[in-house]
């Protein structure tokens, strides 16, 4: 019961989070902020998978947190190495 | 022989454990394809990681993982009060220089982690022959201090273990 | 037992929910460019690895077997916060940063992201 109330008031976190990410993503100053902005979303997004997978019950969620989370850390990395670089594999 | 088949022993004994907990059962097929796995991949990557790190201690870097984990956790509440209540005219953010004792290049990848996941510094650049941490306070009235923080309660003990 | 694993989760979800909403509003509130790579490492990765963790706990107590991959998704976020972190830094330090603002480095070298680009 008490673990149903948590849960909603972490989905709620979560998603108030994300929407804060949002508002960051679209009034960065500069560009590095917004690809911050979108590495905390998708670690955001992460969370919201697994807890959406609690309510609903089911365990399938593992996978797609999972993937979110290998792309997510790619992406930033790519994103960071095309910055600093010029390319992404030297 | 055996050193030609298993360059990185940690490595493959952390991909066998990975792959088992990724596929949730521990069926002989996982084993097998575990071991595999566990084979095949350090002899690809090889030619990216020669050397092989040394680890004295393994209980020791067990030890040290437990102190890191307690310091993220306490620290990450000063984190959050500084982020919630303090004004951000106060906030007194500061590059520390940070020399470093240790050579090993895993050893120095460790202490940069670390540094970053303890809240309050983080790992923002290296000098070009890899000696020198440059990092950045959140909030650090005095920067020496940080500096003396991160030498004697992680470095040494760093460089107990792994060399 | 079964009660006192329940407040535990419960505890564990709203401290995470706590920490993940800090980081966002971190990155919103704080003024500097280097202080805003402190929140969402730091604050956010702490958030979901509680909620990460609790559910791993829930499903356990749920009596479905312990399912793994949230401990490796939590395992992998802290391991990987730091190089997103170090690369973010870098690019800031490239692109934001007066070069003048840097302390030396001590050696006579530069720091590593100003070193010339390698020859093809």
């Amino acid at each position: 019961m008490i673990v149903d109330y948590a849960l909603t008031f972490a989905l709620v976190a979560f998603g108030l989070a994300l929407v804060l990410n949002l508002i960051r993503l679209v009034t960065a100053p500069t560009l590095t902020d917004r690809i911050l902005a979108v590495d905390t979303m998708t670690v955001n997004v992460i969370a919201l998978i697994v807890l959406y997978g609690l309510r609903s019950g089911s365990s399938l969620n593992g996978e797609a947190a999972l993937l979110f989370a290998l792309t997510g850390f790619v992406s930033t990395v790519a994103f960071c190495k095309y910055l600093l670089r010029g390319s992404i594999i030297e | 022989m055996l050193k030609r088949l298993f360059p990185h022993p940690y490595l493959s004994l952390t991909l066998v454990i990975l792959w088992l907990l990724l596929v949730n059962d521990a069926t002989l097929g996982t084993l097998i394809l575990a071991g595999v796995l566990a084979t095949l991949v350090p002899l690809l990557t090889q030619s990216w990681w020669p050397g092989r790190p040394r680890i004295r201690h393994p209980l020791g870097l067990l030890a040290y993982a437990a102190i890191v984990l307690w310091d993220v956790i306490i620290a990450n509440f000063q984190v959050a009060w500084i982020i919630l209540f303090m004004p951000a005219a106060r906030i007194r953010s500061a590059w520390v220089v940070v020399p470093l004792d240790l050579t090993s290049p895993e050893a120095i990848s460790l202490l940069a982690g670390t540094i970053t996941m303890t809240p309050g510094t983080l790992t923002a650049d290296f000098s070009s022959n890899g000696r020198v941490l440059l990092i950045h306070a959140l909030h650090a009235p005095d920067p020496n201090a940080v500096r003396d923080a991160i030498k004697t309660r992680y470095e040494a003990r760093l460089k107990r273990i792994m060399e | 037992m079964t009660a006192l694993a329940e407040y535990a989760i419960a505890a564990l979800l709203i401290l995470g929910g706590l920490f993940g909403l800090i980081g966002s509003f971190g990155l919103l509130k704080l003024r500097d460019p280097m202080q805003r790579l402190h929140a969402p490492t730091k604050a956010t990765t702490i958030g979901v690895g509680a909620a990460l963790i609790a559910a791993a706990l829930d499903m356990v107590l749920l009596g479905q077997g312990i399912t793994w991959q949230s401990v490796l998704v939590a395992a992998f976020l802290f391991l990987t916060a730091p190089l997103s972190a170090l690369f973010l830094a870098k690019t800031h330090l490239l692109r934001t940063i007066a070069r003048k603002d840097l302390p030396k480095t001590g050696t006579g070298g530069d720091w590593a992201t100003f070193r010339a680009k390698p020859q093809k």
